[in-house]
């Protein structure tokens, strides 16, 4: 059928049909943020897994220390809100990247870089305090589990200040190119990404803990 | 060696003990490997290809030849792996009646767990990777893959692990804990040496090269496919690719996980799955199986996807039922999420989550049935070319049923609960990976070797090596069957039983055929490269296929297609030869392309460095190639001259040159 339709055709045409001949270059980075998406949703899966061996482990004090015991619910609640800052400030960055403002999007991505930088001492002052207290991460199936969850959510805070900083080198050397923007986009699904993790943490871990 | 490592701060655990200078077995397979070694690199050296290979392949991120290399290091690692399969069949047939064999114990547990995570991650992987990488951008009309950098990274990360697996063959010792390393056997207690780091590791570093190319290969058929082609418009093996990424994306990072934890509880003492301390063991099993089935499909997909094409092909006719062909591979991927128990039933999860596998599982077979009965209504009343890899097809197809069958057995749980762990099992598994995968890779490197060279494969040596294959998995894997049916268990090492040994003889004699079979292949490989002019493939479309990467040259241009077809049906290259559409001689244009770079090979460098560092607790080492990984990495970043044009009068000359050689063939 489709060959009588289209056998009137000239050669010529036929070729046009089936050959794109004005074509352009796609443009560059055009999959990398669908790629990033993938991306998440593979590291999502890490966390997921990290959550269900709480959920298997999380009650398994072996005669140890408890959530009621060790966690300091005040102190959660200001480095969880160090960390939505820093969601908020990331989020401003972004607003001054689309009026293109490279001077705006520096400074905000320095103030959520010091949210982050915060978020990361309490985190560590808190897991100093456990350790010294004798809660630590060989101490009971429960503490190895928190220590792997919160720890490996800590990790990526940390990959995601050394990753703010080059960004942060690179706009002074490039200034708001494409590929900046893009490179300035994914780190920001990658930072609201941790914090949707982190929102996790503090039900899940912390407050579903203490109401153990 | 293993209990009284001593560590120092220079070189951790190493030290000279760690060089197996006491198993002969070893010694000489070092002499062998390092002296085969040396010759390579002396005659790479003498015939000046390092230049060749550094800039046309190792630093190359043309998708064509990052697929040739996965496949290239799959082939490598199958004659390992192999190797270590020859071994396990020799002393299986000879340690009867009070003989010992001649592997000792400690030797024979490394050598099957090598051969099934070898088998596994390095040859299976690769392979299905390699041909994922180099027949899908051509099949969706595309350039490249989405990320060609990453794709380059990827693979040479696989490469990574694989270096560190073959490296604790001669320094140090691999895991001694079958291919999954179940705690607690795998824990610090029962596994103190090396052998369990190694495992870690290496499948750590290939993990990230898997996961990565697992997105890469998303977004390509997501974002690049050819305008027209809907995705009811892929050809399956696109289709099969895509479902297969999806569960490589959406199992890995479980395996990546899991191993992590497993590393915790080694080096750092934290009780995930120990006995003590609230640990729970059979979260591992849970946990890696929930990888592990996924993994399986992950193989097998694209397999029928080659199987898929190949059918269409040689029978010269539209594949049966394409819809439903994509219909149940998606079933498939969504089914072998749900199915993971069943490998351990015996466990004592209880009668109810058993039966609820039990039944996922045996439904399972209901869309794989449909694939074959599309494949053999493809079949019927098509004109049936018997080539090499329709050959493959059809030995396929006998063997997988009767893998598929059993498969069904061993999912009803009280009859698994006889025949868990026996030779049945290894039957069954063999069954469908061997006459699955393997005879799938062979059909598919068979079909898509003149696409990739630019000649067809020796058929002669082609069938030698067929019919050597084909009886020999049966003379060896039958017995096995007979074998666990009267219950006999695996990686067992010395038998007392004198009545067994007769069918482990059959069975190493079936391996010893298979091993002519192999031979019979490097032959093949070898006879056609020398006889390459007279198996010249001219026309770019040897076998009268039917999808687009037919529609370019063998081998295709470094940009595939000089102009991006538009797609108006399901078998798009069929669609134009009968329509008869010429291919435009002018108006060629500048193509982009991207810029070969070296910082995947150099990443990954650096990343077998840090794994070895791990592996032997050298921790000054381990600290800085971490260090030297996260600095290489950003400033790989730092390089934006990454894309290059090739010009139009370039292309015009590729495409003159291409059309004048397929007039001469179509005249000849």
């Amino acid at each position: 059928m489709r060959l009588s339709a289209f056998s009137s055709l000239q050669p010529g045409a036929l070729t046009a049909q089936y050959y794109d001949l004005d074509e352009h270059d796609h443009p560059e980075g055009a999959s990398t943020l669908f790629g990033f998406w993938l991306y998440l949703m593979s590291d999502c899966l890490i966390f997921a897994m990290l959550f269900a061996a709480y959920g298997v482990l999380g009650g398994n004090y072996a005669a140890g220390p408890g959530p009621k015991d060790l966690f300091e619910l005040p102190l959660v609640a200001l480095n969880t809100a160090m960390l939505l800052f820093s969601s908020i400030t990331y989020g401003f960055a972004m607003i001054a990247m689309q009026r293109g403002r490279t001077a705006g999007v520096q400074g905000w991505l320095v103030v959520t870089a010091l949210f982050g930088a915060a978020f990361l001492a309490i985190e560590l002052h808190e897991f100093s305090n456990l350790i010294a207290d004798g809660a630590t991460p060989q101490r009971s199936a429960f503490l190895s589990a928190f220590f792997t969850l919160v720890g490996t959510h800590g990790l990526h805070v940390t990959f995601g200040l050394i990753w703010l900083g080059t960004l942060l080198v690179q706009l002074a050397k490039h200034g708001l190119t494409d590929a900046m923007r893009r490179r300035l986009f994914c780190l920001s699904m990658f930072w609201h990404f941790l914090d949707v993790v982190w929102v996790g943490v503090f039900t899940f871990v912390y407050l579903m803990g203490t109401l153990r | 060696m293993t209990n009284d490592m001593t560590w120092s701060p220079l070189l951790g655990r190493l030290s000279l003990d760690a060089i197996p200078l006491h198993e002969p077995i070893l010694v000489a397979t070092f002499a062998v490997v390092a002296l085969g070694g040396l010759a390579l690199l002396g005659a790479l050296t003498y015939y000046r290809l390092w230049r060749y290979l550094w800039t046309d392949w190792f630093t190359s991120v043309d998708h064509k030849k990052i697929g040739v290399m996965y496949m290239v290091l799959g082939l490598v690692m199958f004659l390992r792996g192999f190797a270590d399969a020859l071994l396990m069949r020799v002393q299986q047939a000879v340690a009867f009646n009070g003989n010992d064999g001649f592997l000792p114990a400690h030797h024979y547990d490394q050598v099957f767990t090598a051969h099934g995570v070898i088998m596994i991650f390095f040859v299976a992987m690769p392979f299905v990777t390699g041909l994922m990488n180099f027949v899908v951008p051509l099949q969706i009309g595309a350039r490249d893959v989405s990320f060609p950098f990453l794709n380059n990274f990827s693979f040479w990360m696989t490469a990574s692990g694989a270096v560190l697996v073959m490296a604790s063959l001669f320094v140090g010792e691999f895991a001694q804990t079958g291919w999954l390393a179940y705690p607690p056997l795998s824990g610090l207690a029962y596994s103190p040496g090396v052998g369990v780091d190694y495992y870690i590791w290496a499948l750590q570093i290939a993990g990230v090269g898997t996961t990565l190319s697992g997105i890469n290969l998303i977004a390509t058929i997501v974002k690049l496919r050819a305008p027209g082609m809907t995705l009811m418009r892929m050809p399956v093996f696109v289709w099969t690719a895509l479902c297969t990424n999806v569960l490589i994306v959406a199992s890995f990072p479980v395996l990546t996980a899991v191993l992590a934890m497993l590393s915790l509880d080694r080096y750092v003492g934290t009780d995930f799955f120990s006995n003590d301390f609230g640990g729970s063991p059979m979260m591992y099993v849970n946990l890696i199986w929930i990888w592990g089935h996924p993994e399986v499909y992950i193989l097998v997909l694209p397999i029928f996807g080659v199987f898929s094409e190949v059918t269409a092909t040689f029978s010269g006719k539209r594949l049966f039922g394409y819809t439903s062909m994509v219909y149940a591979t998606v079933a498939i991927t969504i089914l072998s999420y749900i199915v993971w128990l069943h490998h351990f039933f015996t466990m004592g999860s209880g009668a109810s989550v058993n039966s609820f596998f039990g039944i996922t599982t045996m439904v399972i077979s209901i869309p794989t049935g449909a694939k074959m009965f599309n494949w053999l209504f493809t079949m019927y009343r098509g004109r049936i070319r018997y080539e090499l890899p329709m050959m493959w097809t059809v030995a396929f197809m006998l063997t997988f049923v009767i893998g598929g069958m059993t498969g069904v057995m061993l999912a009803v749980p009280p009859a698994d609960f006889v025949l868990h762990n026996s030779l049945f099992l290894i039957a069954h598994f063999h069954n469908v990976i061997i006459g699955g995968v393997v005879f799938g890779t062979f059909a598919a490197i068979n079909y898509w070797w003149p696409k990739a060279f630019g000649f067809k494969l020796d058929a002669f040596w082609g069938k030698v090596s067929f019919w050597c294959w084909v009886p020999g998995f049966w003379l060896a894997f039958a017995p096995l069957y007979v074998m666990g049916l009267m219950g006999v268990t695996r990686r067992m090492r010395v038998f007392d039983d004198a009545s067994l040994q007769p069918w482990f003889i059959v069975a190493a004699l079936g391996a010893g055929l298979i091993a002519c079979g192999i031979g019979a292949m490097l032959v093949q490989f070898a006879v056609s490269i020398s006889r390459r002019d007279t198996l010249r493939d001219e026309t770019g479309d040897p076998w009268g296929g039917r999808t687009l990467e037919w529609a370019t040259s063998s081998p295709p241009p470094d940009y595939n297609f000089a102009f991006t077809p538009v797609i108006h049906s399901i078998d798009a290259w069929d669609d134009m030869k009968r329509v008869g559409v010429a291919a435009p001689r002018e108006g060629f244009r500048a193509i982009a392309m991207p810029k070969n770079t070296g910082a995947g090979v150099i990443l990954s460098g650096i990343a077998t460095v840090f794994g070895f560092a791990m592996v032997w607790h050298i921790w000054w080492l381990a600290g800085a190639g971490f260090a030297a990984l996260l600095l290489t990495a950003i400033a790989h970043t730092f390089n934006t001259d990454r894309s290059t044009h090739i010009p139009a009068d370039v292309v015009a000359r590729t495409e003159a040159a291409c059309a004048r050689q397929r007039a001469l063939a179509e005249g000849a």
